[in-house]
């Protein structure tokens, strides 16, 4: 099967600084795709290469379009979600507003109500905030609404990066369900760049490990569960 | 006590002209966070626009209609033109752009229409209507006139998807872009929206200071002083802060002894300061709380 | 003016290539101070005094320069210090007969006392909120200086006109010469002054508040004294600009010390560079002879023209005349 989404000998760099030397992978229509690796070895880079908002170069081909000389405003446009680092949330809109904002390319309103209330039924307590402005809300409600946000363009493919992070081991367990709930139900592929391995490895269907910029491993989610020695040299758990 | 009355009315009466800038101060701040030093010019220039489309025989409304569309495409190519390349420079960088348009635009206007001061007509006429001339018919027309900017504005801005659009690009661009906004494209409808709104305070005004390349100077300053005692969050409070400083003004100029007549200016804005002091927002400000 | 955010800041460099440029650096620099020796004596004693009010606006933008560049601070004000030591000078010699040399002290300190009592209370004020406090002082300023009340001391609207002092000791150099040696030599001092100044342990202080003020305060610095003491310091050294100005030009009065005064010194500021001392030089130069270039051009549209050359400028060189020279540095570093 033709995946969705193919990227090759992608490299990227901040100023005169590399950061990916020209990285391989794949992710097939309607399935998870983790990218794990520690701090600084380019998972958020890779994000941002995909979505055109750092200098890049390389191919990748999505569903035939080739995104890398796309602005990000056009990549968005072709339903590709990006729940960016720090949660982008618009702190001094309100919660709604924040939604209404993730459906901005869309056109038919009454879709997008619509939308808005299947949000709401994902996640009970932005609907009980919704008039509230977004900046006050705590860690784990912003990652909510992210994820919300992004699922309000309708989008084929979600890039999360590190939905994990900051939140509590409990709130990560509800968010990481509801992730599962979108693919099963929705059928929205997914690439989600996280720290938390063992974490992201159960939810995940493929797993690419990168390493100062570069695949050091990939394979089948399980597969990597399951080594040994490979959980103990690169994922430390 | 009628004294007081009397400078109570008047301050209104100029504060109308105030609020009307401050307005589009507010408008183009809410828009893309700067504040436009050369925006008294740039109405400035479209009141003459106007003047001349009246000149060449234009019935009134026709020739207002026709400046503020001139006026939006002028200052969404300034945006376009002026502006974007320098979208990644500092912010002072800005700060000098906006001083040259200021240069440019009142030289040009007193190149083109000379430096003589020339009547603007009034669509509201002259009558006086209360608080013996006062306020006038005009007064009152320019007060509608702002409020219904006002309401228009807001309903904008919290009804509609562009208005909504536009708050998103201004306040978090990345994030905007990041759900398919063209944040370019919302900057320089802020512009043209923000030229719009100059121009009509500009025509408004031209009845009562007369036509002339120079006559936004003060305007301009009061309207900020409006905006910024108002909040610049928050286009309401704007047209509050614009009639406040027209009433503070005339009260700082009567009661003040000695020093208060030819102070009066330096007066009104030490009084804007203190209260900025106290409360650092503005009076309808809004703090933005953010979680760390 | 935006809400706060970057105000331009040099980039870290490594520490070889720093040397190499450096050495660049140091040529270019007394290359420059020697033509700044030597012109006075070759030029029409207009130029000489044209130079000298370039090195005049030079000493005030680099007073600018240390509040805005290096504290993140905003004055759209400055002029008001620059007139209050103008005046200082012009009071102390016309109504107390004290000699020039001395007055420039005084007015640094006096300059040095307002600035830090205005900073005080500019304090709670945050970038567009203190861009309006300090607009609303540059407003204020030729009007305070025609009050009736004053007029005793400031000879009102009139103004004080003073007398050129000869050079001393017999020195063959014409009133010009001397006066743009003496201002060299303040210039130079006080350019000494500010390095040491920005590269001392408060210079850090300073530079910190301007990057993290949360940061800065945890650390231990007392963020609301430095930012004060910081506005005093700036204001010493446009007071003793705005002081020199008055012995050079001859006379004070208060048009001459407008919005457009202040303004000029913040367009100086940003075509030399913000954050880098000597481009306070190349500001100087844009103040004196840019508007007479702009004219030139075009009579009728001279403003327009001024505008033109502004934003050619910032388009060249978006960082000032720093920036500039900062890209040409790491051009070079990198063949």
């Amino acid at each position: 099967m033709k995946p969705l989404l193919r990227v090759r000998g992608l490299e990227a760099q901040y100023g005169l600084l590399k950061v990916l030397h020209g990285i391989d992978f794949d992710i097939g229509e309607g399935s998870v795709t983790t990218l794990l690796g520690a701090n600084g070895a380019g998972k958020t880079t890779t994000l941002r290469a995909l979505c055109g908002m750092v200098r890049h170069s390389g191919t990748i081909d999505f569903d035939g379009v080739d995104l890398t000389r796309r602005r990000t405003e056009d990549i968005v446009r072709l339903g590709i979600a990006h729940v960016p680092e720090g949660r982008g949330t618009f702190t001094s809109l309100t919660v709604e507003e924040n939604l209404q904002l993730g459906a901005m390319t869309r056109r038919q309103g009454s879709e997008i109500e619509e939308d808005i209330r299947r949000i709401y039924r994902f996640f009970p307590r932005l609907e009980e905030r919704s008039g509230q402005q977004a900046g006050t809300l705590s860690g784990g409600e912003q990652q909510m609404l992210a994820v919300g946000r992004a699922l309000m363009l309708r989008p084929r493919l979600m890039l999360l990066d590190e939905p994990s992070f900051g939140l509590a081991p409990l709130i990560v367990r509800e968010v990481f369900a509801i992730l599962a709930d979108i693919r099963d139900n929705m059928g929205v592929s997914m690439l989600i760049v996280e720290q938390n391995a063992s974490l992201a490895l159960e939810l995940a269907d493929e797993a690419y490990l990168i390493e100062t910029g570069e695949i050091a491993l990939s394979g089948p989610a399980a597969e990597i569960r399951d080594n040994e020695s490979v959980r103990n040299s690169y994922l430390g758990y | 006590m009628e004294t007081f009355f009397q400078q109570v009315l008047g301050g209104i009466a100029t504060g109308g002209i105030y609020a009307c800038m401050a307005l589009a101060v507010v408008m183009i701040y809410q828009a893309i966070h700067h504040l436009n030093l050369a925006q008294g010019e740039m109405a400035m220039f479209s009141t003459f626009i106007a003047w001349q489309l009246l000149q060449w025989g234009f019935p009134y409304w026709a020739a207002f209609v026709l400046t503020l569309g001139i006026s939006f495409a002028g200052g969404f190519l300034i945006e376009r033109v002026v502006l974007k390349p320098l979208e990644n420079a500092p912010v002072l960088s800005h700060l000098v752009i906006f001083i040259a348009l200021y240069a440019i635009f009142n030289s040009l206007a007193g190149f083109i229409w000379d430096f003589t001061v020339k009547p603007f007509p009034s669509p509201f006429g002259t009558a006086a209507l209360f608080g013996e001339g006062l306020i006038g018919a005009h007064q009152a027309g320019m007060i509608l006139v702002t409020l219904i900017v006002l309401f228009l504005l807001f309903a904008f801005f919290r009804y509609t998807r562009v208005g909504l659009a536009m708050r998103a690009a201004a306040a978090n661009p990345e994030s905007a872009r990041l759900v398919g906004i063209r944040v370019g494209t919302m900057a320089a409808l802020g512009w043209g929206m923000a030229a719009s709104i100059g121009a009509v305070a500009g025509i408004m005004i031209a009845p009562v200071v007369f036509l002339e390349p120079n006559m936004m100077l003060s305007i301009l300053l009061y309207g900020f002083a409006g905006a910024v005692l108002g909040g610049l969050t928050s286009p309401g409070g704007a047209v509050f802060g614009g009639f406040a400083v027209g009433v503070i003004e005339n009260l700082a100029g009567t009661y003040i002894p000695v020093v208060g007549a030819e102070l009066k200016l330096p007066i009104a804005l030490a009084l804007i300061v203190v209260v900025l002091v106290i409360k650092p927002n503005g009076l309808f400000g809004r703090t933005v709380v953010q979680r760390v | 003016m935006t809400a706060q955010q970057d105000i331009a800041l040099p980039a870290g460099r490594d520490k070889t290539a720093d040397r190499k440029s450096g050495t660049a650096m140091l040529l270019l620099s007394i290359a420059v101070l020697a033509v700044l020796f030597l012109c006075p004596l070759f030029l029409k004693n207009f130029t000489v005094f044209q130079l000298t009010m370039m090195l005049i606006y030079a000493i005030a933008i680099m007073g600018l320069n240390l509040l805005t560049g290096f504290n993140g601070q905003f004055s759209l004000g400055h002029g008001a210090f620059y007139a209050i030591g103008a005046y200082t000078t012009a009071i102390l010699m016309e109504h107390f007969g004290i000699a020039y040399g001395w007055t420039i002290p005084v007015a640094g300190l006096v300059c040095f006392v307002s600035g830090f009592l205005f900073g005080l209370p500019a304090l709670r004020l945050e970038s567009i909120y203190l861009a309006l406090a300090t607009f609303s002082l540059a407003i204020a300023t030729p009007q305070i200086l025609k009050l009736s009340i004053l007029e005793e001391w400031t000879g009102g609207v009139q103004g004080i006109v003073i007398i050129k002092p000869d050079a001393p000791f017999g020195l063959p150099l014409s009133q010009d010469q001397w006066l743009y040696y003496v201002t060299l030599g303040t210039g130079l001092l006080l350019y000494w002054a500010a390095r040491n100044l920005v590269r001392s342990r408060s210079g850090r202080a300073i530079m910190a508040i301007r990057d993290n003020p949360v940061a800065a305060r945890s650390m231990g610095v007392n963020v609301s004294l430095y930012k004060a003491l910081t506005f005093g310091v700036s204001a010493l050294f446009t007071g003793v600009a705005g002081a020199l100005a008055a012995i050079v030009v001859q006379f004070v009065a208060p048009d001459s010390f407008t919005l457009v005064l202040s303004i000029a010194l913040l367009v100086g500021l940003v075509v030399g560079g913000v954050g880098w001392l000597p481009g306070a030089l190349a500001g100087g130069a844009f103040i004196v002879f840019v508007p007479n270039i702009a004219e030139e051009v075009s009579k009728g549209l001279s403003g327009a023209m001024y505008g033109l050359i502004m934003i050619l400028l910032i388009y060249l060189m978006p960082s000032g005349a720093g920036g500039l020279i900062r890209t040409l540095a790491d051009w070079q570093k990198r063949r």
